[in-house]
């Protein structure tokens, strides 16, 4: 810690030393909410406003017609592939940096927040350059009847690719945190690696690992760059929620296109609504755990 | 844990067989450029009943639309389509010369190049013409701000950029230098450069941006349809270009789905006269010459000159003026 | 992603000769799932650009229009990053400390660039500040125009980034020691004495880490601003446009080496960002 500089010894105030006076607390509380209204509920409520502009009628033709009903299921079912992989691989890497000690973990770790930085244009162009008719395992897939880009393997691909690090983010510094010892203990006692794992780090784990998921699952429903890339723009087949949204907007349907986009930030209301009562609930645990 | 990723694996498994067998049923699909959105809505309809009456048979036709460019791009990288009707025949040329899966020899196949309807370049500007735009000439004098989208990704852009080149090298009587400081001093003017037409109008009708763009004339009517004749008026310049959006069948997929009939008399039905009924009520101009006289009124008469008039062929067009390195491209390097 | 608990405490007692199983089996699923999701289709990008000569390579990477791209990519996440900076380190200091009514609401929110998608974002905020807009009627007349100028790529990038700083600086205000403040004040530092010499000395390793993450995540940032970028080129052409733009021309290698320049610097960053936090985890384990 840098030292204090102790010249100025003037005689010790007797407020509430720790705090800053109202006025100053009250100009920075208003700034900070002026910045946040700025960037964030202002977007937040154009959004809602545009959707509804012509009436809750115009809204739910908007978020019930075919192309957005095959949006939504495209969507649930790339979240629904690529969040229990990632929610593996989270717990793996997870288990290895954070209970381990080996050589080339900072670069693990570096990799494993590559994709996170990556341009989810890159992210895209990658699988094309791979599953494209011109990439490598084209010419064989289209032989085999099979694709992977213009459908939906590789939507869920490039949704999975931009989402890899989120959960095992949540979870190594967790479990660093946390320690071995429980484990070590559960070895020793007798019990296998499996049931270690799921008796003893797991239940450590579990808000962690929700908290993750949710984030995961924000993320996962709502990219765009990279799923544009590989996705072909076909209507009702391989049209995402966030693809939809561009199309309507392209087709002068913009109370559409704005109500299928709250559906979207509906669904990041929810998804911040379950964060917080996830949060509430680890701190009541931290605050039970300390009492004991 | 271990009954996820056996789920997972299979409902990737599964995914990978289902999506070739749902397009596999007589399905087509036609991979298309930004404007032609309510065309084809309105004339996939019409095909479908057509070829329910003519053969008893129930298809479906899906529709992918984007910047013309981008859309080629898909294709060639393994989009499954059966047909495409792009912006401009370069396009199509690229599919065939960097994929193989179209005969070099497309443009033969269909008659009049293989391109159904027509349209030309026009300019719209807002009510009552503030700006007193009557011509090309007027999107280069200082304080208009002309909308146009970016030609190196946009197949209308393209169109635009030669429409301007056209009647800069008829105005200067040939000369390429000043025709190239014509475009220049117009690209000055453009404050924003999308990726696709139909972002432009966005930004034109929607936005408020610019005094005039530079469209489509399919794009132009279409515009004064959504929003309305009071807001908008469209100037028809002293000459434009002719613009010939081709379309083709995507041979070797095609074939490959079995459904080369269909794909053929969906291109072919275009060509008839409720397919040239549907072009022109979408505002695009018919290639049929007794459709065209019927609707002659609904069509202002344009002085149009032809791609090839003008820069030889699309060929040599996409070199010297869209690649990498090209005049477009002098235009903003040196500033 | 939100919370970066980066300051970690007992890290030593993970070892070697851990009697921890599974290390194997774990690392082993950790290298395949990452190779086969992330490295080998990364490593395309490369192989790709290997069709390139280096002149070639070195042509593309340094034209006139994409350093200008680079320049504004750069430039204009470098200025958000730093207004997320301050403005993030303002917001997790007034969350932490003080009370106020709806904070709770206004503590999820942060959040909320994290889950819209970034086209609607883009769509968004080009409502709102283009010159008809909410906000942009009330701009243009002043003559500050930012949609569709370097400024609305500013805009976008700032939203984008938003949670990061914050979300990495508050648990560490959480964290600091009341007492040390009461020391201070003790000994006769100002509020802004204490502010200087002792907490922001001890958030710095934080906000550096959220500055860099907000900044990393804008240089590829993509959906959200090519709607309210204007896309000239020279002017407000961002470089994954450009990446765009090469493939739309068939120009696949161009495409690969532009994606390389910045998967390489994407990279770079990121092991500055794990070397800071190393060296912060290493500072305080020796405390």
């Amino acid at each position: 810690m840098t030292a204090i500089p102790l010249s100025q010894t003037s005689p010790a105030p007797h407020k509430v030393v720790t705090q800053e006076s109202p006025q100053v607390r009250r100009i920075l509380i208003l700034l900070a909410l002026s910045f946040l209204s700025l960037f964030l509920l202002l977007p937040l409520v154009a959004v809602f406003f545009e959707a509804l502009r012509k009436g809750w009628e115009v809204y739910f033709v908007a978020i019930t017609e075919p192309d957005a009903l095959a949006a939504i299921r495209l969507t649930l079912i790339a979240a629904a592939i690529a969040i229990p992989l990632n929610l593996l691989f989270g717990i793996a890497a997870a288990w290895t940096i954070a209970k381990f000690e080996f050589r080339g973990k900072s670069i693990l770790t570096s990799l494993i927040d590559l994709p996170f930085s990556v341009s989810p244009v890159v992210a895209g162009l990658i699988y094309v350059l791979i599953f494209g008719l011109q990439g490598w395992a084209g010419p064989w897939l289209r032989e085999h009847d099979l694709s992977v880009i213009f459908a939906v393997p590789g939507i869920v691909l490039a949704t999975i690719f931009v989402t890899v690090p989120f959960i095992a983010r949540e979870l190594i510094p967790l479990m660093q945190a946390q320690g071995s010892e429980e484990e070590e203990a559960a070895i020793i006692l007798g019990a296998s690696g499996w049931q270690t794992l799921w008796y003893v780090t797991l239940p450590n784990i579990k808000w962690g690992l929700l908290y993750g998921t949710i984030l995961c699952n924000a993320r996962a429903m709502g990219e765009f760059g990279a799923v544009s890339v590989v996705s072909g723009h076909i209507r009702g087949l391989t049209n995402t929620l966030s693809l939809h949204v561009e199309i309507l907007y392209n087709e002068y349907n913009f109370v559409a296109a704005f109500a299928v986009a709250s559906l979207l930030a509906l669904l990041a209301l929810v998804t911040l609504a379950l964060k917080t009562l996830v949060e509430a609930k680890v701190a009541q645990q931290a605050s039970r755990g300390n009492h004991s | 844990m271990k009954f996820n990723t056996g789920l997972t694996a299979g409902l990737l498994i599964l995914g990978l067989v289902c999506t070739r067998h749902a397009l596999a049923e007589q399905t087509i699909l036609n991979v298309s450029y930004d404007p032609t959105r309510e065309l084809y809505e309105e004339y996939n309809r019409e095909f479908i009943r057509h070829w329910q009456e003519k053969t008893g048979e129930k298809i479906t036709v899906r529709q992918s639309h984007g910047g013309s460019g981008k859309q080629a791009r898909a294709v060639i990288d393994g989009i499954p389509a059966d047909v495409v009707t792009l912006a401009l025949a370069h396009d199509i040329d690229a599919i065939s010369k960097q994929s193989g899966l179209i005969p070099a020899d497309w443009q033969q196949h269909l008659p009049n190049n293989s391109s159904p309807y027509l349209s030309t370049i026009v300019l719209l500007v807002r009510k009552d013409n503030p700006k007193g735009i009557r011509d090309w000439d007027d999107l280069i004098k200082p304080g208009v701000a002309v909308i146009t989208p970016n030609p190196k990704t946009s197949g209308g852009a393209r169109w635009n950029y030669l429409a301007a080149w056209g009647f800069a090298l008829k105005k200067y009587e040939g000369d390429e230098a000043k025709a190239q400081a014509f475009l220049t001093r117009l690209y000055r003017n453009v404050p924003i450069l999308d990726s696709g037409a139909r972002g432009s109008t966005i930004n034109f009708i929607q936005r408020g941006i610019g005094d005039v763009l530079i469209s489509w004339e399919n794009e132009a009517f279409l515009a004064l349809r959504e929003y309305g004749q009071e807001k908008f008026e469209i100037i028809i310049p002293s000459i434009s270009i002719l613009a010939e959006p081709p379309v083709t069948i995507v041979d070797k997929n095609a074939d490959k789905h079995g459904v080369r009939n269909i794909a053929r008399a969906y291109l072919e039905h275009l060509y008839s006269k409720a397919g040239q009924e549907i072009a022109v009520r979408n505002f695009y101009r018919p290639s049929d010459p007794e459709i065209a006289r019927k609707y002659a009124h609904q069509f202002p008469t344009v002085n149009l000159f032809t791609v090839n008039e003008v820069a030889g062929n699309w060929q040599l067009a996409q070199h010297i003026h869209f690649s990498d390195g090209g005049l477009f491209d002098k235009i903003y390097e040196y500033q | 992603m939100s919370n970066h608990k980066y300051h970690s405490g007992k890290h030593h007692s993970g070892k070697r000769h851990s009697v921890l199983p599974g290390f194997n089996l774990a690392l082993g699923f950790t290298l395949l799932y990452l190779s086969l999701i992330v490295l080998i289709p990364l490593s395309a990008a490369f192989i790709h650009t290997a069709q390139l000569t280096w002149p070639e390579f070195w042509n593309t990477v340094t034209a006139p229009r994409v350093v200008a791209s680079y320049r504004l990519t750069f430039g204009a996440s470098l200025a958000a990053a730093t207004v997320n900076a301050w403005f993030g380190l303002l917001v997790a200091w007034v969350l932490v400390r003080y009370p106020f009514p709806g904070k709770r609401l206004v503590d999820a929110l942060i959040d909320l660039p994290f889950a819209l998608p970034t086209s609607v974002a883009g769509i968004t905020l080009t409502a709102i500040y283009a010159g008809n807009g909410w906000l942009g009627q009330y701009l243009e007349p002043l003559g500050i125009r930012v949609a569709f100028t370097p400024a609305g790529v500013f805009v976008a990038l700032t939203f984008i980034g938003l949670p990061f700083v914050v979300r990495t600086v508050q648990p560490v205000l959480e964290d600091i020691e009341k007492e040390l403040e009461e020391a201070a004040a003790m000994l006769g530092a100002t509020r802004w004495q204490t502010f200087r010499y002792i907490i922001f000395p001890a958030v710095l390793p934080a906000l550096t880490t959220g500055f860099a993450l907000a900044f990393a995540r804008a240089i590829g940032e993509y959906g959200s601003v090519i709607f309210i970028a204007g896309n000239i080129p020279m002017v407000s052409e961002i470089t994954p446009l450009l990446i765009i733009t090469k493939l739309e021309q068939y120009d696949y290698a161009g495409a690969t080496a532009i994606a390389v320049v910045m998967l390489v610097i994407s990279f770079i960053l990121l092991l500055i960002i794990n070397l800071l936090q190393w060296q912060v985890r290493r500072r305080s384990t020796k405390a």
